[in-house]
């Protein structure tokens, strides 16, 4: 399911704080309840048609794909027990696994697949996950554990689109050939699925509660119980998490260095730490000639000390991003053009540019007008709020003046983001979990809803993102993904600034976690408590 | 009284439509649409598929349209369904929530009322006095103290060190288990620490009204008649003066309906409580703009039936308002 979501844990493997009892000293055991905290409610129970973090969260537990990402966040069979690619690269045949059961006991089959691929293509579906479907050009059972997709080119990213959630047809069938909404059925609430957990129940606002199912494919999970206690307030969760009464949750940059650094916590609760999937970025709007020079641009990059932001405002808990990708990754390409914190070259490229004289106020002129923009960025984000406040002294020391404008989300992205007016913005990416970024950097993709905001163009990239998109071939794909970032990094279209880490953190009572490229979570079902050690019984 | 009673409704007509009018547009005015956020920089959604959202939603239809129909089925309480994936009927999502905030919000008043009032009572009979101050100092950190600071000191003291009450939420993970008496307990335990915040400013505020209230009936020629007729000092205190002095007291109470009503909005995102306040902030987040105008107009329809309320027990309290039908309100 990560391929196409905004959250996938995924990481490289730094990690601190091994669990202080080795393996080895107890057996894994059936039995607790892990509780985590929620800061929202989940909206729904088809996570297919919700895209908020927690629903996916829970929705992960209770459904399961054609096939999953591992450890090493390469693609695994789950439902399916393997997949071929045609030697045209254009027909993918999936091949389940026999004697999986849904959660009522009904066989999971290729007419489940089936199903879940007409829904998501129905245009009726209020879901943000139908595009790699629409690609798909022919779709066959070929018989009850055999399922055929024909795309009508060859799409790399079809087969991690295949991790999405598979609904079972013999519940939602009749009601959606019917014209029901889906979201008003009796799955959405109390939903029936085929992965390692079985909804219990959902008390809206408080908690929502999931069983082991016994009857998982993959054996039963150790944890009996795991509860998401909802509670919209950060520092409360902290402190029900400082009194134990949360198993888990995750830490923000000051939480992890300063307040939870006492021996009470360390004996109670390990952190672990690891590169999250995502990236902040300085972007600009290349409609601005001023911006369309790729002097001032790198300039900037000069000027900005990104270890500066990572140390002072991530509290160390990062790291500088280089281009576009998360290092660690298959496709990261790690020796590409850097730009070391140099503010004479900065101010030797703006000069070049034209920018030579400076006004009373030692702001850089050019033309009779000084060099001056406003950075927009969304409210509620301080890490986001002190790298503007950083960004803007920097630059004020080569002579340009920046004004830092703070926009509650909604109003953001409407009235700034989707109609262009905007002069710099201070933003992130959530990535995927394949290097396909067809839509962020296409020169095609700028409409007012389309995810090119700054309007970059460049014919080269347009050929390469459509030609990475169009093989299987990992060599071939690396090669084409690294010429690609070798432009990011020599033109800068947006400052490429940092990479956060997550830091989620589990009681210690838990054993099993082994800190991987794809974060913690993967083997969520063989994460177990010894039985001496167990809290809960019910 | 009767009379007043109608009186006082209709009043309260054109002001509801007003609320209506008002909040709607501020709503509509608001920049950002419901379908942004439903699908934020998702790297997967395409404007066609946006459209499909706006229209499933009715919002490519004029404003006017909008809001007629909305006003058509306010009148039959009907508020439309959740702009959230959940799809629920708004009126639902209220309605599973309304009892736990009216019950948090009834809890409060009991208890401003009865330790304000003592409170006044006793600062004003012994005006000066070493009690005196005390409280006076105790109501002034009460006007001064932050809610969320006071909300988040009380909660790493007694949940976290002492441990003797929950932190957070309605009910402990294994409520279902209980006993019948331990699940009372329970209930109770979560709820001391999010009323006791939410009561304390008013409380404050109340006592010092109470107290001040007192201290001018105290002076009044028919205290002085009370004592020369030879009746006890308690007598005259409770008969003649606390029955006088609780007139603006009782008016302020009701008053005090829509604060707590809005304060409901950050005690239960504190304290994790699932009412209307905690519907209302992530409605607000999340721009689910149905909820949100039902949140609106029941809060208000909360509030001025608060105000009537107030109205009539200020008409039980002080007769002279009953009987000429004349009275003023505020």
């Amino acid at each position: 399911m990560a391929g196409l979501l905004l959250l996938g844990l995924a990481a490289c493997s730094r990690h601190e704080a091994v669990p202080e009892s080795a393996a080895g000293d107890s057996a894994p055991a059936y039995g607790d309840t892990l509780v985590e905290a929620s800061i929202g409610d989940i909206s729904g129970l088809i996570p297919n048609i919700t895209s908020d973090s927690s629903s996916h969260e829970v929705g992960g537990l209770i459904y399961s794909g054609l096939i999953r990402t591992d450890k090493n966040l390469r693609p695994e069979g789950e439902l399916a027990e393997g997949w071929d690619v045609s030697p045209d690269e254009l027909t993918l045949t999936f091949h389940l696994r026999k004697g999986v059961k849904w959660q009522d006991g009904e066989p999971v089959t290729a007419r489940d697949v089936d199903f879940t691929y007409r829904y998501m293509v129905d245009p009726k579906t209020p879901t943000a996950y139908g595009e790699p479907f629409r690609q798909i050009r022919k779709a066959e059972i070929v018989d009850p554990y055999t399922y055929r997709v024909t795309y009508e080119k060859p799409y790399a990213p079809a087969l991690l689109s295949w991790g999405t959630w598979i609904l079972p047809s013999h519940i939602l069938e009749a009601a959606w050939k019917a014209g029901v909404d889906l979201r008003t059925t009796r799955q959405n609430r109390s939903p029936v699925g085929s992965g390692p957990y079985v909804f219990k129940e959902w008390k809206t606002g408080e908690k929502i509660v999931l069983e082991s199912y016994h009857d998982y494919w993959e054996g039963r999970p150790f944890l009996n119980r795991v509860v998401y206690r909802i509670i919209p307030d950060q520092s409360t969760i902290f402190l029900e998490l400082k009194a134990k009464n949360i198993d888990m949750t995750g830490l923000t940059p000051i939480q992890y260095r300063r307040q939870t650094d006492y021996p009470a916590f360390r004996k109670a609760f390990n952190k672990y730490r690891y590169l999250s999937n995502s990236y902040a970025y300085l972007g600009f709007n290349l409609r601005d000639p001023r911006f369309q020079d790729k002097r001032v641009r790198q300039a900037f990059a000069y000027a900005i000390d990104r270890q500066e932001i990572v140390d002072g405002v991530l509290l160390g808990l990062g790291q500088v991003a280089v281009g576009p990708y998360k290092p660690g990754t298959w496709w990261f390409k790690p020796d590409v053009k850097t730009y070391p914190f140099d503010p004479a070259r900065a101010k030797a490229l703006l000069a070049e540019a034209g920018w030579k004289e400076t006004n009373a106020d030692g702001v850089l002129v050019r033309d009779g007008k000084p060099f001056s923009f406003t950075l927009r960025t969304n409210q509620g984000n301080q890490v986001r709020q002190q790298t503007a406040e950083i960004i803007q002294r920097r630059l004020r020391a080569i002579g340009v003046d920046v004004k830092i404008h703070i926009v509650e989300w909604a109003a953001f992205i409407n009235t700034f983001i989707r109609k262009r007016d905007f002069e710099a913005i201070l933003l992130g990416w959530g990535l995927g979990l394949d290097p396909d970024q067809y839509e962020i950097w296409n020169s095609k993709m700028t409409g007012p809803d389309e995810l090119n905001h700054i309007s970059y163009s460049n014919p080269r990239v347009d050929a390469l993102l459509e030609a990475g998109r169009r093989t299987f071939d990992e060599a071939k794909r690396k090669a084409i993904y690294g010429e690609f970032q070798d432009i990011m990094a020599e033109e800068q279209p947006v400052v490429f600034l940092y990479v956060p880490d997550a830091l989620p953190v589990v009681s210690s009572r838990v054993r099993g976690i082994e800190p991987a490229p794809a974060g913690i979570s993967y083997n969520f079902t063989k994460w177990y408590v010894p039985t001496d050690e167990q809290r809960y019984t019910r | 009284m009767l009379a007043y009673l109608v009186r006082r409704l209709l009043i309260s007509v054109p002001l509801l439509l007003g609320i209506l009018c008002l909040s709607f547009l501020m709503l509509k005015l608001a920049p950002g649409e419901p379908t942004v956020i439903q699908q934020d920089l998702q790297a997967r959604a395409t404007g066609a598929q946006r459209e499909t959202l706006r229209q499933l939603y009715g919002l490519d239809k004029p404003i006017y349209v909008q809001f007629w129909n909305w006003i058509s089925r306010v009148a039959r309480l009907d508020f439309g369904r959740s702009y959230m994936p959940d799809g629920r009927r708004v009126i639902d999502k209220i309605a599973e929530r309304i009892p736990i905030t009216l019950g948090l919000n009834v809890l409060e008043l009991i208890v401003i009322f009865s330790v304000a009032v003592p409170l006044g009572i006793l600062s004003a009979s012994r005006q000066h006095s070493g009690f005196d101050k005390a409280t006076t100092v105790f109501v002034f950190v009460g006007f001064a103290t932050p809610d969320f600071w006071l909300a988040l000191l009380l909660m790493i003291l007694f949940g976290v060190q002492l441990g003797w009450l929950p932190i957070s939420g309605l009910r402990s993970l294994n409520f279902e288990y209980l006993p019948f008496w331990a699940q009372v307990w329970d209930l109770l335990s979560h709820l001391i620490l999010p009323v006791l915040v939410a009561a304390f400013g008013g409380l404050a505020y109340l006592s010092r009204i109470m107290r001040g209230s007192l201290l001018e009936v105290i002076r009044q020629d028919y205290m002085r008649t009370a004592r020369a007729k030879g009746l006890p000092e308690r007598a005259v205190l409770f008969k003649h003066g606390v029955r006088n002095a609780l007139i603006p007291v009782v008016t302020l109470l009701g008053l005090m309906v829509p604060g707590l009503l809005g304060g409901s909005v950050f005690i239960e995102t504190v304290y994790a409580i699932p009412g209307m306040g905690q519907l209302f902030v992530q409605s607000a987040f999340s721009r689910d703009e149905p909820v949100l105008m039902a949140l609106v107009v029941i809060g208000a329809s909360l509030s001025l039936l608060g105000n009537i309320l107030a109205d009539v027990s200020y008409g039980l309290v002080d007769p002279r308002i009953r009987v000429s039908g004349q009275g003023v309100a505020e």
